[in-house]
């Protein structure tokens, strides 16, 4: 049996999927100029790796094994995201509109996320179970939205602060994510 | 002109100070010029076959469902060089981990064959595939270098010793994951700044 505290804790803070992993950057600097687009993208990035957590962790455990085709894990894992991701958008477009407006947006960028494709690549190598698997995926985002929550804020405040013009922008945020990523080092070594 | 293709890759257009395409592997195997240069294989491999295949399929391909067949194209060969990393290179294997088959979410690949690959001629999409993926090259392997030399003090390419030991007291951050995000802001804050000096002479 898995420890679930400790997978939830790994993923949230100590492996970190932006800060220690660099899974997920591209949204990390793209959507996080404002605080209430970080959390919408957060939100949908904590679903959809929850759901992807949980579905990939069956197709390889009961479909990929016992065919003994786990080479195909890559092929596989990618097209089912994608696929699943799509069905979300059409879902909730048809049933949620309000959550559409909220999420819709960010739907599409998620395919192409390499955290979700890493949560479901890193429950199949550390060999959790399926519990195990979805809180990591769950806790995962979490940990994502966390950095990208932090990382938001500290923008907005960049906005108004004097940065030499050859720092304006990015090179600055990339000094902010060593910084967070250095104070997250202080996780390091936690155990449960 | 078609050597243009081949040669904006690797400065005008660089896919990763210009174009900000590609950063998870960047960051993460840049601890070591080694693996940037395994890793920067793999992409330059993944990048050609996917570019030809997808522009010789180009006129058969909906356009509704062309996302989807590129994945299928750059997954298959993602796990070419997969499989054959781990039959020659276990070692660089076992060393870039998950990072080799996530490079089929590499924003790069999927990039090219989406804004190049999918519209342009089978010779025009190889020279963008040999040149994005050598802008890539040079681009992870000069982050590389700088946080192999910074964090060890020395650089070792493949076991021949490059640069001898420089200092007992190296910068260990350098290695680990804030040295990456400190390097990358560094190298361009200087492409900033040779652009606006060259501007403002003008």
């Amino acid at each position: 049996m898995d420890n679930l505290l400790a997978i939830a804790v790994g993923a949230i803070f100590v492996n970190n999927f932006v800060l220690f992993r660099f899974l997920g950057l591209c949204p990390f600097f793209g959507v996080s100029k404002k605080t209430s687009s970080a959390l919408g993208m957060g939100f949908a990035v904590i679903f959809v790796m929850t759901c992807a957590s949980a579905i990939t962790w069956p197709i390889y455990t009961y479909l990929l094994i016992p065919f003994e085709i786990e080479f195909m894990r890559t092929v596989t894992f990618i097209l089912v995201i994608a696929t699943f991701v799509q069905l979300i958008e059409m879902v909730i477009r048809k049933y949620r509109s309000s959550l559409y407006k909220a999420l819709g947006i960010y739907l599409p960028l998620i395919t192409t996320n390499c955290a979700v494709m890493g949560v479901a690549l890193l429950n199949v190598e550390e060999g959790y179970s399926l519990i195990g698997s979805v809180v990591d995926g769950f806790s995962a985002g979490i940990g994502f939205t966390l950095a990208l929550l932090l990382m938001s804020g500290i923008r907005e405040r960049l906005e108004l602060a004097d940065v030499p013009k050859s720092f304006e922008n990015l090179p600055i945020a990339f000094i902010s994510a060593a910084l967070l990523a250095l104070a997250f080092m202080a996780f390091s070594g936690m155990r449960l | 002109m078609k050597l243009d293709e081949l040669t904006k890759g690797l400065f005008k257009y660089n896919p990763i100070f210009y174009l900000l395409l590609g950063l998870c592997p960047l960051l993460a195997v840049s601890t070591r010029v080694d693996n940037a240069l395994g890793m920067s294989l793999a992409v330059l491999f993944v990048l050609v076959g996917s570019n030809v295949i997808i522009s010789l399929l180009r006129q058969w391909i909906p356009p509704e469902v062309r996302i989807p067949c590129f994945i299928v194209v750059i997954a298959s060969f993602v796990t070419i060089v997969d499989l054959f990393m781990y039959g020659y290179a276990p070692d660089l294997h076992e060393r870039l981990g998950i990072y080799v088959p996530l490079i089929v979410v590499n924003c790069i690949i999927l990039g090219r064959a989406e804004a190049f690959a999918s519209k342009k001629s089978v010779s025009h999409s190889l020279l963008d595939g040999i040149g994005m993926g050598i802008g890539f090259m040079l681009g992870i392997v000069a982050i590389a270098s700088v946080r192999e030399v910074l964090s060890t003090g020395a650089m070792t390419i493949f076991g021949y010793t490059v640069i001898p030991g420089l200092t007992q007291t190296p910068a260990m951050v350098m290695l680990l994951p804030p040295g990456a995000f400190f390097t990358i802001a560094i190298i361009m804050a200087l492409i900033n700044y040779t652009t606006i000096r060259r501007a403002r002479r003008r």
